[in-house]
């Protein structure tokens, strides 16, 4: 025989005040178990859509990132002849020599400057990579001084829209498109003609080669030719294992960070549901008496007590998970340690971290409720009857 | 000692209404109630339960506020005091017993005791004679460092008749003191309070369902519905 | 007196609910003593900086270096007092994840600008005079066991190749908060490996770092720097070190700002919890509080048993949170070495933890104290039992 449900929601009502308390708390934790998820997510998201798996990217052995990088002009050319490297329509084949720098520019509305990324880029470098579109404008005119925007760029930065120009590497430059790269890091970096940005930045060599495979199977060959050429002393990845890399510090620290901070902030909250449901236990010690009088099992009384802590939980979750789900608006634009290039990723509310996070609510009300609640059905009828 | 009639009353009531609010529903508790205690009086307030006796005590006592009417006790109208003054008040003027003690339970019987003395500025070895006196009077002098769950009922409403006295106040207010007790310690409590009256001087006020408790006062009081009526 | 006894016999009424709390309470304080020291550490460079120092670097960015030959013509600036120069060298110690910054410099001259490197005279000599010679930090070295003579090979990212250097000296720092954690090497090895190995890179400087004698000459001196290499190859971008530290530091706000907002967060979910046990053990308590007024106490003494017994739990879980936060740093330390070389507590984050459980106790006996005081006595007598 249970109890009805009605009496264990009735109950929070009529302790309004505590239960309110003991909700938000846990709805401030399950707002950062989800947010920090989103973020992690979103950042994962980026990565991955900033590569592309049957793309390679070579730089120099042990540089890191495209940024500390070089390759000589020569060594690109090897690389350029490896018959992975697949050939696109009009037998171009595609791949793309390209410049990556970092020059500052200032902030629109801070005025403060941040390190942009400004990629010298070939005639299939947009070809390579699909998942940037050119949304406004045309492409530069190769040979001049023009220059396309990432969509944060244009938005973010001095100079950064279309028909404006940029000032860097002792010249002007003309913003005469604006690309759009979803959600990937491309969107924070200025692209030029290769040619003119190693000119105007005194470049003899590039940064990277990028390329796609004629056949996906062929990365191993052509890495182990690449890194054991002694002419080269090159590395090659994979693309989207080269943008996972580059982030592992942020990837790590966010995780950690989430991570840690799920785990104190749970502690705090179960404890603050242990106490609610201490009390509610000692305040109704009679009232458990009574119903075990009236021939009520332990076990009814358990599953009422844990109902009871169980719901709060879900109360805290669903509020929690409400106000996490609004982050999805909002971007975090910071600096990459590792490339100390912009890196801008949102939060993302995926379906997985919804059910994750109201099954950590619950969890936590459980764990909350479970001794309370054993301490109710365990009381003696005649001892709790007799308590005032 | 024969001290009903000669002495002038000390408390005077007059006009005194009261009622509560549940809901939207007004609720009278007492109506136009008119009368004197003398003083020196042991008065037994008796009634059904909702009659508004525990009401009466309550404004007598000033820790409730009256709707209309005058409560003049000692020639102060307590009506008029503030919040603050009513405290003030109350600290050396009404001594309180209660149904269940009304102990504090983290404190040991002498603190529970020194409790009202805090208000005072006694020094701390004038307020430990005072409060070993009291509970010598109380037979528990044996007993002061126990903590109220070491004592039985009776002992602690002895020691709550010793916290109500130590500041000697003019008046004591008891609600059902014996309300709670075995018939044993019921005769031992009110064989105490028979003494503060007699000995003391001191104005009981006791409210109480027990015909026995009702006894020893000199005098009988019935609430009825909100309405007073001789015995 | 007698109320601190009632307030502290109060606070252990319920023993499971006040550990429970104050549990809760140290877990919170030193999650946000772990927060704010993670913060401050981003920040420690900003503010280690002088206001005397100069940094001088290419207009376009970090990456960009600028000529070897620069020195002297700044070195004629007036107000210029010395010039040092270096070289960001991120070099990785054995494996990436053992993070620390290392420098090529002028050794000279830059220790000349930092007086808060404190070196022993023999020690320093050591370095002047070997030109594989470098120097470490103390935390630096203790934390890899390095002892002067030590070998100490770099593996270079920006500057291909592996680089072993000698251990010459191990430098402390002159205050709390200098950084004792950085690594510096003469520069004059690595340009010379360059000159062999990549001519092209070779007489590049990263950065200069001038030294001027009064703060209030910093804007002077550094307009005149970059008037002197205007419309020239390289450009320079001078500033003072702390605004050149903060431009650093600010391109990682984002995180900071999160990280500090969570460090309140964890601060007002405690408050929630520990506000619930205070409206609870109040609630509870009414009748007491009645009786209290009965006997004539006004509203200061029930103000003062329920801020005093809130503050009790909240301050004991503070202090406990604050022991905890030692362990949790070391842990963090030997955990986390990629990101906090050292992880240290200040003491101004010990009182901020203490002032936070102070904050709690406090909030959280608010609600509890109005109840008690506005509850009417006729009403709160009825609660007894």
């Amino acid at each position: 025989m249970g109890i009805p449900y009605s009496y264990s929601f009735r109950n929070l009502w009529t302790r309004r005040l505590t239960t309110i308390l003991t909700a938000s708390g846990m709805a401030l934790v399950v707002f950062v178990f989800a947010v920090t998820m989103m973020l992690a997510e979103g950042l994962r998201k980026t990565l991955i859509d900033t590569g592309s798996y049957d793309n390679v990217v070579v730089i120099r052995k042990g540089a890191g990132s495209e940024v500390q990088s070089g390759v000589e002009r020569s060594q690109a050319s090897i690389v350029a002849g490896q018959p992975e490297v697949a050939i696109g329509e009009g037998g171009l084949s595609l791949l793309a020599k390209e410049l990556v720098v970092l020059i500052n520019l200032p902030k629109r509305i801070s005025n403060k400057p941040a390190n942009v990324v400004i990629r010298g880029v070939g005639p299939v470098s947009l070809a390579l990579r699909p998942q940037v579109k050119l949304v406004l404008g045309r492409m530069p005119r190769p040979g001049s001084a023009e220059v396309i925007a990432g969509k944060n760029v244009a938005e973010r930065f001095q100079g950064g829209g279309p028909g404006e120009t940029l000032r860097f590497g002792m010249r002007n430059w003309t913003v005469v498109g604006v690309f759009d790269a979803g959600n990937t890091g491309f969107n924070s970096e200025i692209w030029g003609d290769v040619d003119q940005l190693m000119q105007a930045f005194r470049r003899p060599v590039y940064s990277s080669v990028i390329f796609r495979l004629r056949d996906s199977s062929g990365f191993d060959s052509v890495r182990e030719r690449i890194e054991h050429d002694p002419r080269l002393s090159l590395e090659a990845k994979r693309e989207t294992r080269f943008y996972a890399d580059q982030s592992e510090a942020m990837t790590k620290f966010l995780r950690i960070l989430g991570i840690t901070l799920t785990i104190i902030f749970s502690l705090g909250a179960v404890i603050g549901a242990m106490i609610t449901m201490y009390a509610a236990v000692a305040n109704r010690t009679t009232e458990i008496g009574t119903l075990r009088a009236l021939g009520f099992m332990r076990s009814s009384i358990l599953a009422a007590f844990i109902l009871e802590s169980l719901f709060l939980g879900l109360l805290g979750g669903m509020v929690g998970l409400f106000f996490a789900s609004f982050m999805q608006l909002v971007t975090i634009s910071t600096m990459n340690w590792q490339t100390f290039a912009e890196l801008a990723f949102g939060f993302n509310l995926t379906f997985e971290i919804a059910w994750k996070s109201l099954l950590f609510s619950l969890f936590m009300g459980f764990a909350g409720g479970l001794l309370p609640a054993a301490r109710a059905a365990g009381m003696n009828i005649v001892a709790a009857l007799r308590s005032t | 000692m024969n001290s009903t009639v000669i002495r002038p009353p000390i408390v005077r009531i007059r006009n005194l209404t009261k009622s509560y609010q549940r809901g939207n529903q007004n609720i009278p508790v007492l109506m136009d109630i008119d009368f004197d205690i003398a003083d020196g009086e042991f008065l037994a307030l008796m009634g059904p339960s909702g009659s508004g006796k525990s009401t009466l005590l309550n404004l007598i006592a000033g820790i409730d506020k009256a709707d209309t009417g005058q409560i003049v006790i000692g020639g102060v109208d307590i009506a008029l005091l503030t919040e603050a003054e009513l405290a003030r008040w109350r600290s050396t003027n009404v001594g309180f017993i209660f149904q269940f003690y009304n102990l504090i339970p983290v404190l040991t019987a002498f603190e529970n005791v020194e409790l009202p003395l805090l208000l005072t500025a006694l020094s701390r070895k004038e307020r430990c004679e005072h409060v070993e006196t009291v509970l010598r009077l109380v037979n528990l002098e044996e007993r002061m460092d126990h903590y109220p769950s070491q004592l039985s009922g009776g002992q602690q409403q002895r020691v709550a008749i010793a916290r109500a006295i130590i500041t000697d106040p003019t008046i004591l207010v008891a609600d059902e003191p014996t309300g709670d007790l075995d018939r044993l310690s019921a005769e031992d409590i009110l064989t105490f309070i028979d003494r503060l009256n007699r000995e003391f001087g001191k104005t009981v006020i006791m409210v109480t369902h027990d015909p026995r408790a009702a006894e020893k006062a000199h005098l009988v009081r019935h609430l009825e519905k909100g309405v007073l009526s001789d015995n | 007196m007698f109320f601190l006894k009632l307030i502290i016999r109060n606070a252990f009424r319920h023993r499971l609910r006040t550990v429970l709390t104050v549990v809760g309470v140290a877990i919170a304080v030193m999650a946000f003593g772990l927060l704010s020291t993670l913060v401050g550490l981003w920040y420690l460079g900003v503010e280690s900086s002088s206001a005397t120092r100069l940094v001088t670097r290419n207009s376009i960015s970090l990456v960009f270096s600028l000529p070897v030959a620069y020195k002297d013509r700044i070195r004629q600036v007036p107000g210029v007092k010395s010039v040092s120069w270096g070289n960001w060298f991120g070099g990785v110690y054995i494996e990436p994840k053992n993070f620390f910054p290392n420098f090529a410099v002028e050794p000279g001259s830059y220790l000349g600008l930092y007086p808060e490197f404190i070196l022993p005279p023999d020690q320093k000599a050591a370095f002047l005079l070997d030109r594989r010679g470098a120097v470490a930090g103390r935390k630096l070295a203790e934390k890899y066991r390095w002892k002067t003579g030590d070998q100490i090979t770099l593996k270079g990212t920006i500057f291909p190749g592996e680089w072993p250097f000698v251990l010459r000296g191990i430098y402390r720092g002159a205050q709390k908060s200098t950084d004792e954690t950085q690594f510096f090497f003469n520069w004059n090895y690595l340009n010379e490996t360059l000159k062999k190995t990549v001519p092209r890179r070779a007489d590049q400087v990263g950065f200069y770092m001038t030294g001027v004698s009064r703060p209030d000459q910093a804007a002077e001196v550094s307009v005149a720097i970059d008037t002197l290499f205007h419309n020239s190859l390289a450009e320079t971008l001078t500033e003072t070190e702390k605004a050149f530290q903060l431009g650093f530091v600010s391109m990682t706000e984002a995180i900071m700002v999160a990280i500090r907002i969570v460090s309140y967060v964890v601060i007002v979910i405690i408050m929630v919890v520990a506000a619930n046990t205070m409206a609870m053990t109040a609630r509870e308590r009414m009748g007491e509080f009645a009786t209290l007024k009965t006997l004539g106490f006004g509203p200061w003494y029930i103000a003062l048993v329920v801020f005093g017994e809130s503050i009790t739990i909240s301050m004991v879980g503070g202090f406990t949170g604050v022991l905890l936060t030692f362990p949790a740093a070391c842990w963090i330390e030997a955990e986390l070495s990629q990101f906090f070389p050292v992880f240290n507590i200040s003491p101004m984050t010990i009182y901020l933890d203490l002032l936070a459980s102070f904050t709690v106790g406090v909030t959280a006996a608010v609600f509890p104290t109005w109840r008690g005081v506005t509850i009417g006595i006729a009403e709160g007598l009825r609660r007894v039992g």
